[in-house]
């Protein structure tokens, strides 16, 4: 079997057990990635050329003395908004497109620390705002499953790369949905950890209320273990929560769902959800059930309103968060400005796309004297209400299942034009963010063109295990994780 | 809410943003746009409830004020589109009287 048809699991089991070295993993993903890659377009940087070179080094390392960790080896990659020392991080903005960190993000010194191998950093909406990658200053990333589809956005390029086999596995960044909605386009496992999980230092920061790190992998059980190997607390990130990361993988023993109660929240199953879709999820509903899950109907009424606060939210903090990109210290700087504020205006107006722009006047429309109360203050406070229809739902059930996405895929080009169209595909998988809980996507099938369609199970906080072990439970008896697609 | 292309205006002169007068009209028709979806949010009774502006309840996380490993200036200054003996070049901001 060719090297990249493995799971991370079942790889770092051949790694350490000395049936693989580094360098014939790196051969075997640089083969795959030249072969696909022309097609795929998920990677804005790559780096193989030098994670060759770190393999072969590994290698002679490991022959003194082996001893690995869990990500020794593994090749995965990386969202290009997660800082990596020495490597280009873009956001796949024309602001950054020549920026070199000098610095790690917090969980990249984590891989790093167990000598992981870096592929190369993956494609995203611009700053990560956007749902399809059409957004990013460098090209949209295509879906392997129908290479006419967006992959999903913003974390589209490293779901796109998990998919086509292009990584072990992943990382990516969720907002508003970034991980869990190309994860669904793409047929790919995507978690959103609990807010304070992981740790944000050195992730290029959009809405810092909502962002998250998380895993996208082929399986549940390697987003268990990828989780395992990112979570944890960090002084250099004050709203990391100080909490044990628990062992995740051993959550997953558990096969049967007797006790665990699932909520199925209505007002996700109204207009606007596609009929394959509907279909597809209550199948999985009834799967769940079968397992053992004891099913019930919940309601969670703020459902609609989320998407609203959302983008005032999330716009608001953008808007502050993106005005560090003034053409001074780092960054792009535009040529032939009069002042310091003409640098100021022209820097900003070169160097962002026309989404960002849109966000930053947005952002900063709703904070403006006079709209502040208006806008900001109340959607803050039905944020309010948002994470009590939660509390209420969980005291009631341990699991919430919902789709990920109302419709699966859709062509690039096809919502574009209009933002709003766009912003309101998110419905889903917003309101999670704003109520900082963890969330999982993982396939559940595939519609009759041949795309997939994403399952969602949320959780309460810190309660990664038990969405892990429903998720678990629910693929293993499912089997749609095996569907691998022809990439043409 | 209806925004005018005055009011992009004034918004992107805060934000630090031109806009060709193109841009001006299709940024006035979408944020009006936008921001009448946003307008749901006043079905929403919130009398008395308190905002959330973060989830997991943090003020004020304190650490020891100790000294640690810092970026070398060379390393700060590696990135900035100008920079000279040590610091960053902006044009002047002080006219000579
Ligand atoms: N980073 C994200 O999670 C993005 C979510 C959402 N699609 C947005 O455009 O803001």
């Amino acid at each position: 079997m060719s090297l990249h048809k493995l799971t991370l699991i079942d790889l770092q089991r051949k790694f350490a057990a000395g049936e693989v070295t580094a360098t014939e993993i790196m051969r075997a993903y640089s083969l795959r990635i030249s072969q696909v890659e022309p097609r795929v377009k998920a990677f804005v940087t790559q780096t193989r050329e030098v994670a060759c070179e770190q393999a072969e080094a590994l290698d002679r390392k490991l022959k003194e003395w082996r001893k690995t960790m869990p990500l020794t080896g593994m090749p995965l990659a990386v969202k290009d908004n997660i800082c990596t020392d020495g490597v280009p991080t873009t956001c796949s903005s024309r602001m950054l497109q020549n920026f070199v960190p000098p610095y790690d993000a917090t969980v990249i010194s984590k891989l790093r620390a167990q000598d992981y191998m870096l592929l190369g950093k993956t494609n995203l909406d611009e700053f990560a705002m956007g749902s399809s990658t059409e957004n990013s200053a460098f090209g949209p990333s295509r879906n392997p499953w129908n290479l006419q589809c967006v992959p999903g956005g913003s974390s589209g390029g490293s779901a796109a790369a998990v998919a086509a086999e292009e990584c072990v596995a992943a990382l990516g960044s969720d907002t508003g949905g970034s991980i869990r909605q190309p994860a669904a386009f793409c047929g790919v496992v995507g978690l959103k950890p609990t807010y304070g999980r992981v740790s944000r230092y050195g992730l290029v920061a959009f809405a810092s209320s909502l962002d998250q790190i998380g895993p996208i992998t082929k399986n549940v059980s390697d987003a268990a273990f990828l989780l395992g190997a990112i979570a944890g607390h960090d002084p250099l990130d004050s709203t990391s929560i100080d909490r044990p990361v628990p062992d995740y993988l051993k959550a997953l023993q558990k096969r049967d769902l007797k006790r665990l109660r699932v909520g199925v929240p209505v007002e996700f199953f109204a207009e606007g959800l596609d009929p394959e879709v509907d279909r597809a999820v209550r199948s999985a509903i009834e799967e769940l059930s079968h397992l053992g899950a004891e099913v019930k109907e919940i309601r969670l009424p703020r459902t609609d309103a989320a998407v609203a606060v959302y983008y005032v939210v999330a716009t608001a903090e953008a808007s502050s968060n993106l005005a560090r990109f003034d053409g001074v210290k780092f960054g792009f700087r535009a040529k032939e400005t009069k002042d310091l504020l003409d640098l100021y205006i022209k820097t900003r107006q070169e160097g962002f796309g026309p989404e960002v722009k849109r966000r930053i006047m947005l952002g900063t429309y709703v904070l403006s004297a006079g709209y502040y109360d208006a806008y900001y203050g109340k959607a803050q406070a039905v944020r309010t209400l948002v994470c009590q229809d939660f509390e209420a739902a969980f005291k009631q059930v341990d699991v919430i299942v919902t789709p990920t996405t109302p419709t699966p895929a859709f062509k690039l080009g096809e919502k574009s034009e209009d933002p709003l169209q766009m912003y309101l595909s998110d419905v889903f998988t917003i309101s999670v963010n704003l109520a900082g809980l963890p969330a999982i996507s993982l396939p559940c099938g595939f519609s009759r063109a041949g795309v997939p369609i994403g399952l969602q199970l949320i959780g309460r906080a810190f309660e990664e295990e038990t969405v892990l072990q429903a998720a678990h439970a629910y693929e293993q008896s499912a089997q749609w994780h095996q569907k691998k697609p022809t990439i043409r | 809410m209806e925004i005018t292309q005055q009011d992009v205006e004034k918004v992107a002169q805060l934000a630090r943003l031109a806009v060709t007068s193109a841009e001006k009209d299709t940024f006035a028709k979408q944020l009006s746009q936008i921001l009448t979806h946003v307008d749901k949010l006043n079905q929403c009774d919130t009398t008395g409830v308190e905002p959330t502006a973060t989830v997991m309840g943090q003020v004020n996380v304190f650490r020891e004020d100790v000294i640690r490993p810092s970026l070398p200036s060379g390393k700060a200054l590696a990135n900035a589109p100008e920079c000279e003996a040590g610091g960053f070049v902006v044009p002047k901001i002080l006219e000579e009287r």
